[in-house]
């Protein structure tokens, strides 16, 4: 067995919860029953992948088994990675049937003709996702496999995640090879960003739980908001207000879970508006401005930000379409005027 | 009776027994809390600023999260007359001496205390702000 490929299946391993081995060689499946009964989890997990590479020698592992372990590790753990959501267009509105066979073949075909040094991994899971694991050389070298890209295509939609390496410059052959291998005939990057996998695919394939469009009479006044009424001493003289920002926010983000997202960012192109004695800006330039959300559940805490009493309700729609729209990156520009309409670019 | 800001919803004000002291609530760990409060103000007559007002500061134990300044939030009490508490409602034994502190003030608000009334008691703390 190659030197870098026992080195690369214990630097997988030991990135593994001690917990988690047993439970993921055997997904794996490349070493038998009778070998993991030899193996003892309870010692130092250093010892444990020594142990592993030593019983893969004995299978005669190559790259191709190793690069298997590492889609299976990175399914289980896909939310250390960030991804980005890509939308293939079709020219024609003809359905056709997916072949995965052909998909493989083609997808293979177009990134090996490019370049020569390449690692090309498939694994089709049964939510009808094909997870693919590229690792990237050059004319000159033999592929990283330490900074491979992953990209997960749900074949019977036009989405795609893609979570990068940091060799960004392969980007484009990467996505040339899919619109090849899927038939479609264009592909272009969604302003999505998250680390959350799952709740990416919840807005794109719209699985969250979305505005009611129910206008509901007003609610009982005895209706729960919050069940801090344990003591009938303590009136609270805004209690139709409070129900108002409920109903609003239920309203505005449904009543289930939001999908996780990280940051929402808005790029700012627009002139600075001051009062004209201050004498700031007078070139009338864009004035250059970033503003960034971030949390660890963005949408979570945009929901609870009124019922906190922290922002007016209802919020701004700017903070509000963010599942609607697909998107977490904005750009905001001028408002042309004579439209009152959003002035959000496409 | 606790409210968001003011004026009070006027459906409940055949509800509403008299009023004897008026805490305004300022979270330091955020300016719309302060801007709230200085809203609010424009509707409170100015009667009750003869003692039966009081501002009271939370959040203070968390120094790292300060969003206002208290220079502001002194300045703010002296151009209303009306003594500023500072405390940290996360902390139990701060929380309980506060509340002893107002429901001590809002006995001599109410003029259950005999002998000591909201505009005495009000300038009495105010000699010990000013050094």
């Amino acid at each position: 067995m190659d030197e870098t490929v026992a080195e690369y299946i214990r630097r997988t391993v030991l990135k593994i919860p001690r917990d988690e081995i047993k439970m993921m060689l055997q997904k794996w499946g490349f070493l038998s029953e009778a070998q993991l009964q030899t193996l003892n989890f309870h010692q130092m997990k250093d010892n444990i992948s020594q142990e592993v590479v030593q019983l893969c020698e004995e299978n005669s592992a190559d790259i191709k088994q190793a690069a298997v372990l590492d889609i299976i590790y990175n399914h289980i753990y896909q939310n250390k990675r960030m991804w980005n959501v890509y939308q293939m267009k079709k020219s024609g509105d003809e359905l056709e049937y997916f072949d995965i066979t052909d998909f493989k073949k083609k997808f293979k075909g177009r990134l090996q003709s490019a370049l020569k040094n390449v690692t090309i991994t498939f694994k089709v899971y049964e939510d009808n996702a094909i997870w693919i694991r590229v690792a990237w050389g050059t004319p000159y070298k033999k592929p990283n496999q330490y900074k491979p890209s992953y990209v997960v295509y749900h074949f019977r939609t036009p989405y795609v995640f893609i979570s990068a390496s940091v060799l960004k410059s392969n980007m484009p052959l990467l996505c040339q090879a899919l619109v090849v291998a899927s038939n479609y005939h264009d592909i272009c990057e969604m302003e999505l960003r998250s680390h959350s996998l799952k709740s990416l695919k919840d807005i794109v394939f719209k699985r969250y739980s979305q505005n009611l469009q129910t206008y509901c009479t007003k609610p009982l006044p005895g209706w729960n908001v919050e069940p801090e009424n344990a003591d009938i001493r303590i009136i609270h003289e805004n209690r139709s207000e409070k129900e108002r920002i409920h109903r609003l926010n239920e309203e505005v983000f449904g009543s289930g879970p939001q999908p996780i997202i990280e940051f929402a960012q808005y790029r700012l192109e627009t002139m600075f508006k001051s009062d004209p004695k201050m004498d700031v800006l007078d070139k009338k330039e864009p004035f250059r401005c970033l503003v960034r959300f971030s949390s660890p559940h963005l949408l979570e805490s945009l929901k609870s930000l009124a019922p906190a009493g922290m922002a007016d309700a209802p919020l701004s729609p700017l903070l509000t379409c963010i599942p609607h729209k697909a998107r977490n990156y904005f750009k905001i520009r001028e408002r042309k005027g004579l439209f009152p309409e959003s002035f959000v670019s496409p | 009776h606790l409210a968001t800001s003011l004026p009070l919803p006027s459906e409940r004000d055949h509800l509403r027994p008299r009023i004897d002291l008026v805490v305004f609530m300022i979270d330091i760990k955020s300016k719309y809390s302060l801007k709230n409060v200085k809203t609010s103000l424009a509707h409170v007559d100015a009667s009750f600023f003869l003692g039966k007002v009081c501002f009271l500061v939370t959040g203070v134990g968390r120094v790292n999260a300060c969003s206002i300044e208290t220079n502001a939030i002194c300045k703010l009490g002296k151009a209303y007359c009306s003594p500023v508490l500072f405390c940290e409602l996360e902390l139990e034994g701060i929380r309980v001496a506060t509340a002893q502190r107002l429901l001590r003030m809002l006995q001599i608000c109410a003029g259950h205390i005999p002998g000591v009334s909201a505009l005495s008691f009000v300038s009495l703390m105010r000699n010990s702000d000013d050094d």
